[in-house]
């Protein structure tokens, strides 16, 4: 027979589950930081690459599209034939790359961003109800992830984008849904241990409605998962918007992107190799930084995510 | 009496018979999932069309007569409820009937068929580099940690996951076709076609089965039978490969049958890099010539592939991982 102090339990009654001490987290974050070189590395450069996107209109030598054709297909600047003006040389239109890589950032980021937004909001959503409720609730919603498991994702994107056209929104839309199967059964999985721990109960032994107890009590303990795979969600978003607008189906051509210019240098990779190369270095390094915080975050908020 | 008398009570956990019982009712249920997968799969093929809420102008072209779509539209069988269009979708598509390719007025299903070996080819190409990259650079990078060989190997391993799969097909046609001229840009051929499209699709996975084989052996490395082993004064090799290596492969082996998912997934992108004439390309084309049955056709075929090689990764897991069908 549990007595009331069973159920209650230690006098954190009310209050949210063993979240650890913040200050504490952050000193252990700053450790980590310091000892961890590639992952400060990585900050620096998000951090960059954050700078670029907000001041790139202040950054960029030239309107990203201004076409000069007499101008087209310049090598960059330390190359024979190159301009000082652009200073990684011209696109077949002869826009200045390196003002098309710098408003490109807003994008890689936007949708970064936004997409993770989007699938972590449905993914927690759905793993709360999977977890906390369990029965059919979990049954419809774990073969829903089967399922979205078994379709290879950039077919399903592919295929969406396609019938949808081309646009930011869509891609919000088709990314964010496609994305938020990792959120979903991360969040089950912790609701499920969850569950059953003294402060939930409490919570449900004074009558809190189930609304109370998941955005009060349970949320917040697996609030820390979540940043992690946002953070290492988000580079992947940002190869995958790219790569569909490579393919055509993604932003708009209109728009500078990273993914378009590369596109747009696939037929010049003959003679003009700088055209696909110096997008795909800003890509490559965008990505590997957001990995890089990725992993340290993990470490340090949450050491048992690691495969 | 449910043991012997005179013997101690050793509780045997369940009986041979019992225990294979468990397994047929763990295989059928995974079996039922898998039904159920192909279903959801099908049921997201055939409403894709109907997102834009009118198929007809979706598959016809924009020029065409009003009195031209009403025709399209009833032959179709458009103006039915969708339940009852998903119905008969869903039947034609268990027999394999897709309709025709709306541009080339061949059957649908014939025409993935036909790219499917090409497609496979590249799939298995890419996945035997990735083993072969991340088993001897996973290994190696668990049992000599923090050397050289470990950093470099993490150092690959967070890249391959970084690169955007096009690019680096792009940056390879750039330096082995353009600048040295070794191998091809383009095509399916012989086995110097398949390199670089291969190493191309297989970076990535290669970079994920690496960082999860290390982290598992790390793993398993700390395990007591490792240590006893090691105090029997068995060499490291032996130790490593013998009697470490064999455990951590097994999750690897789960992730290998996802893997293959989004390699097949991939060969979209690839296939499109290097006009590789296989299902991938054939998806892109049939997109934008808007020719959807024959979109439905590959997207389900592949899927149905998934599923299946998902499947057979979980029977060969319970033989292989006993501790799997108790779950």
């Amino acid at each position: 027979m549990e007595t009331m102090k069973d159920l209650v339990g230690e006098p954190t009654l009310g209050m949210a589950g063993p979240v650890s001490e913040p200050g504490a987290l952050w000193r252990r974050g700053w450790r980590n930081l310091r000892r961890n070189k590639a992952a400060l590395l990585g900050l620096v450069i998000l951090a960059g690459v954050v700078l670029t996107a907000l001041l790139a209109s202040h950054l960029a030598p030239a309107d990203p599209n201004h076409q000069e054709l007499a101008l087209r297909l310049l090598p960059p600047a330390w190359a024979t034939g190159g301009k000082a003006t652009h200073s990684l040389g011209t696109d077949q239109l002869g826009r200045d790359i390196l003002s098309r890589i710098i408003y490109g950032s807003r994008i890689s980021l936007l949708v970064g961003v936004t997409t993770v937004a989007v699938a972590g909001a449905l993914g927690t959503f759905l793993g709360l109800l999977s977890g906390y409720y369990g029965g059919w609730v979990d049954d419809v919603i774990m073969r829903l992830a089967d399922i979205q498991l078994a379709f290879p994702f950039v077919l399903l994107a592919l295929a969406v984008m396609a019938v949808l056209g081309p646009g930011l929104k869509n891609i919000i839309i088709v990314l964010g849904i496609t994305g938020w199967v990792e959120y979903g059964r991360v969040v089950r999985a912790e609701v499920l241990s969850l569950r059953s721990r003294d402060f939930v109960e409490a919570a449900r032994a004074i009558g809190d409605r189930d609304a109370v107890i998941l955005g009060r009590h349970v949320l917040p303990n697996v609030a820390t998962s979540l940043i992690v795979i946002a953070t290492l969600q988000m580079g992947r978003m940002i190869i995958s918007e790219s790569a569909l607008t490579f393919l055509g189906l993604g932003i708009e051509p209109t728009i500078p992107t990273w993914g378009g210019m590369l596109n747009d240098g696939r037929n010049y990779m003959n003679n003009q190799w700088w055209v696909s190369t110096f997008p795909g270095l800003a890509l490559l390094l965008t990505v590997l930084a957001s990995n890089l915080v990725g992993d340290w975050l993990r470490d340090t908020l949450d050491p048992t995510l690691k495969e | 009496m449910p043991f012997g008398h005179g013997r101690p009570p050793v509780w045997i956990p369940y009986s041979r018979g019992k225990e294979r019982l468990l397994l047929k009712r763990y295989l059928w249920r995974r079996f039922g999932h898998s039904i159920l997968v192909i279903l959801g799969v099908s049921a997201v093929v055939f409403f894709v069309i109907h997102l834009t809420g009118d198929p007809a102008a979706l598959l016809l072209p924009m020029d065409a007569s009003p009195e031209e779509v009403a025709r399209f539209r009833e032959a179709m069988g458009f103006n039915d409820p969708l339940y009852l269009q998903y119905w008969y979708f869903l039947k034609k598509a268990l027999v394999g009937n897709f309709g025709l390719s709306l541009r080339h007025q061949q059957p649908a299903l014939a025409m993935v068929v036909e790219r499917m070996p090409a497609t496979l080819e590249l799939t298995l190409g890419a996945l035997l580099v990735a083993l072969l990259v991340a088993v001897p650079l996973g290994v190696a990078s668990a049992s000599r940690r923090y050397s050289l060989v470990d950093n470099l190997g993490s150092t690959l391993g967070l890249l391959g996951q970084s690169m955007p799969v096009y690019w680096q097909g792009i940056m390879l046609i750039l330096i082995f076709s353009v600048s040295l001229r070794w191998l091809p840009a383009a095509g399916r051929g012989g086995l110097d076609h398949l390199v670089l499209p291969a190493v191309t699709l297989g970076t990535y996975s290669a970079a994920t089965i690496m960082r999860l084989l290390r982290s598992g052996l790390l793993e398993v490395l700390k395990q007591d039978y490792v240590r006893t082993a090691r105090s029997k004064g068995l060499s490291e090799r032996v130790v490593v490969y013998k009697h470490a290596l064999r455990n951590a492969l097994l999750p690897v082996l789960t992730v290998v049958g996802l893997q293959f998912g989004s390699l097949l997934g991939g060969a979209v992108i690839t296939e499109t890099v290097f006009a590789w004439p296989g299902v991938g390309r054939l998806i892109f084309q049939a997109i934008n010539n808007r020719d959807f049955p024959l979109v439905q056709a590959a997207v389900f075929i592949l899927a149905l592939i998934i599923v299946t090689v998902n499947f057979l990764t979980d029977i060969l897991y319970t033989y292989l991982d006993p501790r799997v069908r108790y779950s």
